[in-house]
């Protein structure tokens, strides 16, 4: 991402002042560390789970948190540590691809609505609003219920709804970035207009894109999550987080840390990105920062 | 006042419940499988009879018009899976239970959260102000399917306080109200905090201070006013994640609400039942919003010119 620079000007790169100003945060560097931490280990999980999902020990069955289980077992016998680690291997899955199609859906459509401007951009932005108002969870649930239910249709369905935010960004941006000499320059230079967005102003809006697009990971993690709660999203036997707190929630009558455990993980990884956001806006946006 | 609304039911509304109502229908009838499909020990024959019945063995086109015909004389057809009962009938019925949740958690989540911005905007950097960001952040994170279990748990299955579920007594509103509140107590905390720490540098805010009205009451009364612009334009996009966070209550406290009607219906590919409970959202939502900007011009003197300009 870092660009080339001139030697003989001694300046700092925005990349350089936002990565001072990022680890100046200690509320972000904390959600940071405990979020490499948790994404680590659940890659990892084939070597650092103890013990294998598939695992099960129906004569043990729902057991408390002790030695042999770290954080108890389920139902079936299954150790709850290894599945919230593999559960988070699909939680995180769904979390960074989900967002990377609202990323190219929102620059898509905002670029193209700034750039364009006029009529056009009047009617792209107007559909942008009217979808606001709609909830488009419920296009989302009509997806998975009618149509087979893939991981594939999961990423598509969530990243086609939470793109909104994204495009309104962009289109701000572009339309600013529009009037610059360096744009007048390069169609002095006659370079088209797709190039000119591709080479010229996206290059520019990589800030706001990037810190909306770490707001938008949680977004997405929490509503996959509401999915699999309600049994419309990842289905079984694999899982999510989203689908251990459904289990949990069942069984916390008599098992209640089936509930508490998975319940924990989720909220302190969307508390992390929600802090690593936040801090990554204020890195790159001082100005802009939380009121 | 009266043009205001309506251009906007023509312009707007007409226009953005025409384009629901065609894509709902042409995703639930482009999807593979049938409202009978389920049940598989169902003759060809009766199949047929069925199919023939509601309508579904005519050209998609005809059922498409025919279906629009019926939505703007009021009626929603048959549901697939209630036989005899119609879908408006059983919207009717399960609507004001969903009604009468959304209220409760709308209501705790603005007075809490407003109160909750009071307190961090009255000393920013304070502790106080400090205790709530924490407790904005908590609700955005902590979210209604794992916040309303843990509460059953701790509040219901523990200490006995209260039913595990249900929707007869009054005390079973509380934990359904809470769990579905929450997130917008956190939201509305944050934007009032925001609208208030701007306001106060106003100088009309400066005036009332020098005419040595009590700090409290310049900000409760004079501040307030106009900070509360972004809370309620927020409520539009508020009612419509109360609606989808009622999907999730509904089934935690087994409420007999719309919003558990709709993921039934889901699951059974109640065709009839989707679409008008889709409709019906629609419609509440878009009523929603044009009530949102009605209160925000009505707040902001500046904006009341705009309701007779455009809609």
């Amino acid at each position: 991402m870092k660009k080339p620079e001139p030697d003989n000007i001694a300046g700092n790169s925005l990349w350089k002042d936002a990565t001072r100003r990022f680890t100046a945060n200690r509320l972000a560097m904390a959600g940071l560390i405990i979020l490499s931490v948790l994404v680590i280990l659940c890659i990892l999980a084939p070597l650092v789970a103890p013990w294998s999902v598939d695992v099960q020990n129906l004569s043990l069955g729902a057991s408390a948190p002790g030695p042999g289980h770290l954080l108890g077992t389920d139902i079936l016998g299954r150790d709850l540590f290894s599945r919230i680690l593999y559960g988070g291997q699909i939680s995180f899955a769904v979390g960074l691809c989900a967002t990377l199609v609202s990323v190219l859906i929102g620059v898509s459509w905002g670029a193209v609505a700034g750039w364009a401007g006029g009529r056009t951009d009047a009617v792209m932005m107007r559909i942008v609003d009217m979808a606001y108002a709609f909830p488009f969870t419920i296009f989302v649930i009509i997806l998975m219920v009618f149509f087979e239910r893939s991981l594939l249709l999961l990423f598509a369905a969530i990243g086609a709804v939470e793109w909104l935010t994204m495009a309104r960004i962009v289109r701000g941006q572009v339309m600013s970035l529009k009037s610059r000499e360096f744009i007048d320059a390069a169609k002095g230079l006659g370079l088209s207009n797709t190039r000119i967005i591709i080479r010229h102003v996206l290059p520019n809006i990589a800030g706001p894109v990037i810190v909306y697009a770490t707001l938008t990971v949680p977004a997405v993690m929490l509503l996959e999550a509401f999915l699999s709660f309600l049994g419309l999203g990842v289905q079984p036997p694999a899982s999510s987080w989203g689908i251990l707190i459904r289990e949990g929630a069942e069984a916390m009558e008599e098992y209640p840390w089936l509930l508490i455990f998975p319940g924990t993980v989720l909220s302190i990884t969307l508390f992390s990105l929600n802090f690593v956001g936040d801090g990554l806006r204020d890195a790159f946006d001082p100005r802009s920062s939380k009121e | 006042m009266i043009t205001f609304i309506t251009r906007r039911l023509f312009f707007q509304t007409v226009p953005s419940l025409f384009l629901i109502v065609t894509v709902a229908f042409f995703l639930i009838r482009l999807a593979p499988g049938g409202p009978f499909a389920s049940e598989k020990s169902i003759s060809p024959e009766v199949l047929k009879q069925l199919n023939t019945h509601y309508g579904l063995d005519k050209p998609i086109l005809v059922q498409y018009t025919d279906y629009l015909k019926n939505v703007v004389r009021g009626d929603l057809g048959p549901s697939f899976k209630y036989p005899g009962r119609n879908v408006t009938e059983l919207i009717a019925e399960a609507f004001p239970v969903s009604l009468e949740l959304g209220v409760y958690a709308l209501l705790f989540a603005i007075l809490a959260g407003i109160g909750a911005g009071l307190l961090a905007a009255s000393k920013p950097g304070g502790a106080r102000d400090y205790l709530s960001t924490i407790l904005s952040t908590s609700g955005i994170c902590i979210p209604s399917f794992v916040l309303g279990p843990l509460l059953v748990l701790l509040f219901g299955l523990k200490l006995g306080l209260v039913n595990v579920s249900g929707w007869s007594s009054a005390s079973d509103r509380i934990l359904p109200s809470l769990s579905l509140g929450m997130v917008y107590v956190a939201y509305i905390a944050r934007l009032t905090r925001g609208g208030l720490l701007e306001t106060m540098v106003q100088d009309y805010i400066r005036t009332a201070r020098a005419k040595g009205i009590p700090e409290s009451t310049v900000m409760i009364k004079h501040a307030l006013r106009g900070a509360l612009l972004p809370v309620v334009s927020f409520l539009g996009p508020a009612a419509a994640g109360l609606i989808t966070g009622s999907f999730v209550v509904e089934t935690i406290f087994s409420i007999p609400g719309l919003g558990r009607f709709f993921v039934t219906a889901a699951f059974n590919r109640d065709y009839t039942m989707i679409m008008g409970t889709v409709i019906f959202y629609a419609i509440v939502i878009i009523f929603f919003n044009t009530l949102v900007d009605i209160t925000q011009a009505l707040l902001d003197p500046r904006l009341r010119s705009k309701l007779n300009e455009k809609a």
